[in-house]
């Protein structure tokens, strides 16, 4: 066998040319679908780590209408949704899974926000519990967080992101500054990030449209305070923090199932709590991706079939053109099966040869479609095994037609052939 | 054991061209003995290359009955036929017909390698076969880098590195000048008293001469000796006198024809 292979090189080697315009075909065929795969890949990759962010499991569940998340900036508390109470919450996070939770309040695109004769536009305001940054990964960065007397107290004090920082304070130190905040003035404590292994977060799909363009401004309030200037029995939106990504889906349904058991909204009500179910969302966004970029594929593929037909064209003339070769080495007690193998192994040499140099050619493709398209790739493995795997079962599938002739060459015939 | 290594009992061979049947070998009867030396002789297109194939089990005939070394080779399967001829026989050819990629070495281990032998053993067994024709010294050059008679005597080891019981040539010395063919003659003499058995083909009297019983073919007909070939009555005229070499118009022609191609 070994044998048979050092020859195949000997015999490719010896017709350079003619071997590399057939394996043309296949070289062609894999490198694009190895550019193919890779770019798929890259884009999935793209979009699970934006969507999930890596690292960060937590899940979102949050009161909807219909499809569409409530806003209690403008819509009135509905009949039936009750406050969530620390019981639950204690529930919650003692469903399998969950690793933590926080309870909070969102009021989303606030405008009622200035500083001084300064306004901050479209601000998501929180009202959070003390459980709440350290659930969904924020880090005070400067001055200091919400202390047990602040909820006590019911202390107007805010906690603010870089965005309002740099919206409305400039080069001002921020700290000690009082923001109006639906007419109450509110003092800023301390500027929070989240932490680099739960960014970046993005929630939903729009959201992940949204994400570079916008990073909308945040602003944190206790939630004891958040009765002063809303309403005192606004419902809350849940984070719970799963133990691993694969876990998310399933805390999220559980923990959606939980609070939606307290709800008296009644049986045609729209009201429900849901979880964005962010592996799902990533999948759909991954299989969209993927299905348009299959059909090229099967272009790619046409291509290893054309590819394929030309090893066989070419076997076949080698076949001829070694007629007298077979059968010597039939007179000299060569089997057929030995003959068989020997242009097989041709056939599959050179077609795995051209799958290598595809391979080759289509990590720079790849690389190149990168760089214009400015899309990301990642070179898959598996996507290169199969691929000269593949390219080898094309020189065998090919190959087979060329080879069973060569065997079946009649010993007299192949030697008086001239 | 018999002392018959091969005999054919009204062996007919027809080529079929458009369905229509050309008798090309006609109830031939060919006996050959272990440690014969025997050269076969008659114009072109007699059908002593056919005769020759069927004798190597590399062709069928049409009729009649083909015993090598006492196995009914009609009743053979292709693959008992593909192990007969490599370890029984060895065939030397008029053209040679080496692999011109491959070394001289290479070509020559070609039957051992068939015949299942491990690397080692195949260089030593191909070494030593190339050394008992004088090529040691050429081992490693490629076919195109030998002249006609050392060709020749590559092929001759590649005949014999199996040890084969018999030794079939084709016109071997037809495409070597005189004294290349007489090296190779001189060969097939030392191998024939060593035991082997040698057919040879030839259309050269003096190469003839070389082997101890020639047999002579005539329009698909096989006479055993110049003795029966002299007694046949109804052979045409003129009557060939083997044993006087050059007064056959016939056979000088003939001779003539093989010098000018
Ligand atoms: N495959 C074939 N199909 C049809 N006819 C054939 C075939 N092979 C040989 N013949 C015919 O059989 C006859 C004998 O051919 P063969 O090759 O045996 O002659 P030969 O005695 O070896 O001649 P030479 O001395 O020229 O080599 C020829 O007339 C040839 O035309
Ligand atoms: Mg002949």
């Amino acid at each position: 066998m070994l044998e048979n292979v050092r020859l195949s090189f000997q015999g490719i080697f010896s017709h350079k040319i003619r071997s590399f315009l057939t394996m043309l075909g296949i070289i062609i065929g894999i490198a694009a679908i190895i550019a193919i795969v890779s770019t798929i890949k890259g884009t999935n990759e793209q979009i699970k780590n934006n969507l999930i962010g890596s690292g960060n499991n937590t899940v979102k569940i949050r009161l909807c209408q219909g499809e569409d998340e409530v806003n209690f900036a403008w819509q009135s508390v509905p009949d039936g949704v009750p406050v969530i109470t620390d019981e639950e919450k204690k529930l919650i996070s003692e469903l399998e899974g969950v690793e933590k939770c926080t309870v909070y309040r969102q009021h989303n695109y606030v405008d009622n926000i200035y500083y001084g004769g300064t306004a901050l536009e479209s601000a998501t305001i929180y009202g959070i519990d003390d459980t709440f940054l350290a659930t969904d990964g924020y880090q005070v960065c400067r001055g200091k967080g919400f202390s047990p007397k602040d909820y006590e107290g019911f202390s107007k004090v805010c906690l603010i992101d870089q965005t309002v920082v740099s919206a409305i304070f400039g080069s001002d130190d921020p700290i000690g500054k009082t923001l109006d905040i639906e007419s109450e003035p509110f003092t800023v404590i301390g500027v929070v990030a989240q932490t680099t292994e739960f960014e970046p977060v993005i929630n939903s799909v729009d959201d992940y449209w949204m994400y570079n363009q916008m990073d909308g401004s945040k602003i944190f309030l206790p939630s004891e305070i958040w009765p002063v200037i809303y309403k005192y029995d606004e419902p809350q939106n849940v984070i719970a923090k799963a133990v691993n990504t694969d876990s998310m889906t399933t805390v999220g349904k559980s923990t959606a199932d939980l609070l939606n058991e307290y709800l008296t909204t009644g049986e045609n009500s729209k009201f429900a709590y849901k979880s964005e179910n962010l592996l799902e969302q990533a999948q759909k966004m991954q299989d969209l991706s993927s299905s348009t970029n299959s059909m090229l594929i099967w272009i790619a593929s046409i291509s290893l079939l054309v590819g394929g037909i030309g090893v066989m064209n070419i076997m076949l003339v080698s076949v001829t053109e070694r007629t007298r070769e077979i059968g010597l080495k039939k007179a000299l007690g060569a089997r057929k099966g030995r003959i068989a193998l020997q242009f097989l192994t041709e056939a599959s040499v050179l077609t795995s040869i051209g799958g290598l140099i595809g391979v080759i050619c289509g990590i720079g493709l790849a690389q190149v479609v990168s760089k214009m398209a400015e899309v990301p790739v990642a070179i898959s493995t598996p996507a290169i095994v199969v691929s000269v795997v593949f390219s080898m079962a094309v020189g065998i599938v090919f190959g087979l037609i060329p080879s069973v002739k060569a065997a079946r060459l009649n010993p007299i015939d192949a030697l008086r052939y001239e | 054991m018999s002392d018959v290594i091969l005999q054919l009992k009204d062996v007919d061979k027809s080529y079929y061209i458009d369905k229509m049947p050309v008798p090309v070998l006609k109830k031939v009867n060919f006996k050959v003995m272990n440690g014969e030396y025997v050269a076969i002789m008659g114009p072109s297109g007699s059908g002593k290359s056919t005769m020759m194939n069927i004798v190597g089990c590399l062709d069928k005939q049409t009729a009649g009955e083909f015993i090598f070394d006492g196995v009914d080779i009609a009743k053979c399967h292709d693959k008992q036929l593909s192990i007969i001829r490599n370890a029984k026989i060895g065939f030397v050819f008029q053209n040679f017909n080496l692999l011109p990629r491959q070394s001289a070495l290479e070509n020559v281990e070609l039957p051992l390698l068939y015949a299942g032998v491990r690397k080692s053993e195949r260089r030593r067994r191909a070494k030593e076969a190339l050394a008992r024709v004088g090529l040691e010294d050429r081992m490693y050059h490629k076919p195109t880098q030998l002249s006609g008679g050392q060709k020749q005597r590559v092929a001759i080891a590649r005949a014999i590195v199996n040890k084969p019981r018999l030794l079939l040539a084709d016109e071997p010395t037809g495409a070597l000048d005189t004294k290349s063919g007489e090296q190779v003659m001189d060969l097939f003499g030392e191998l024939n008293s060593e035991g082997v058995t040698v057919v040879m083909i030839t259309h050269a009297m003096e190469i003839a001469e070389r082997a101890k019983r020639m047999v002579f073919i005539r329009d698909g007909e096989l006479f055993d000796d110049d003795r029966q070939f002299h007694h046949e009555p109804h052979i045409s005229s003129p009557v060939i006198d083997l044993s006087k070499e050059g007064t056959d118009d016939e056979i000088s022609e003939q001779r003539e024809e093989t010098a000018a191609e």
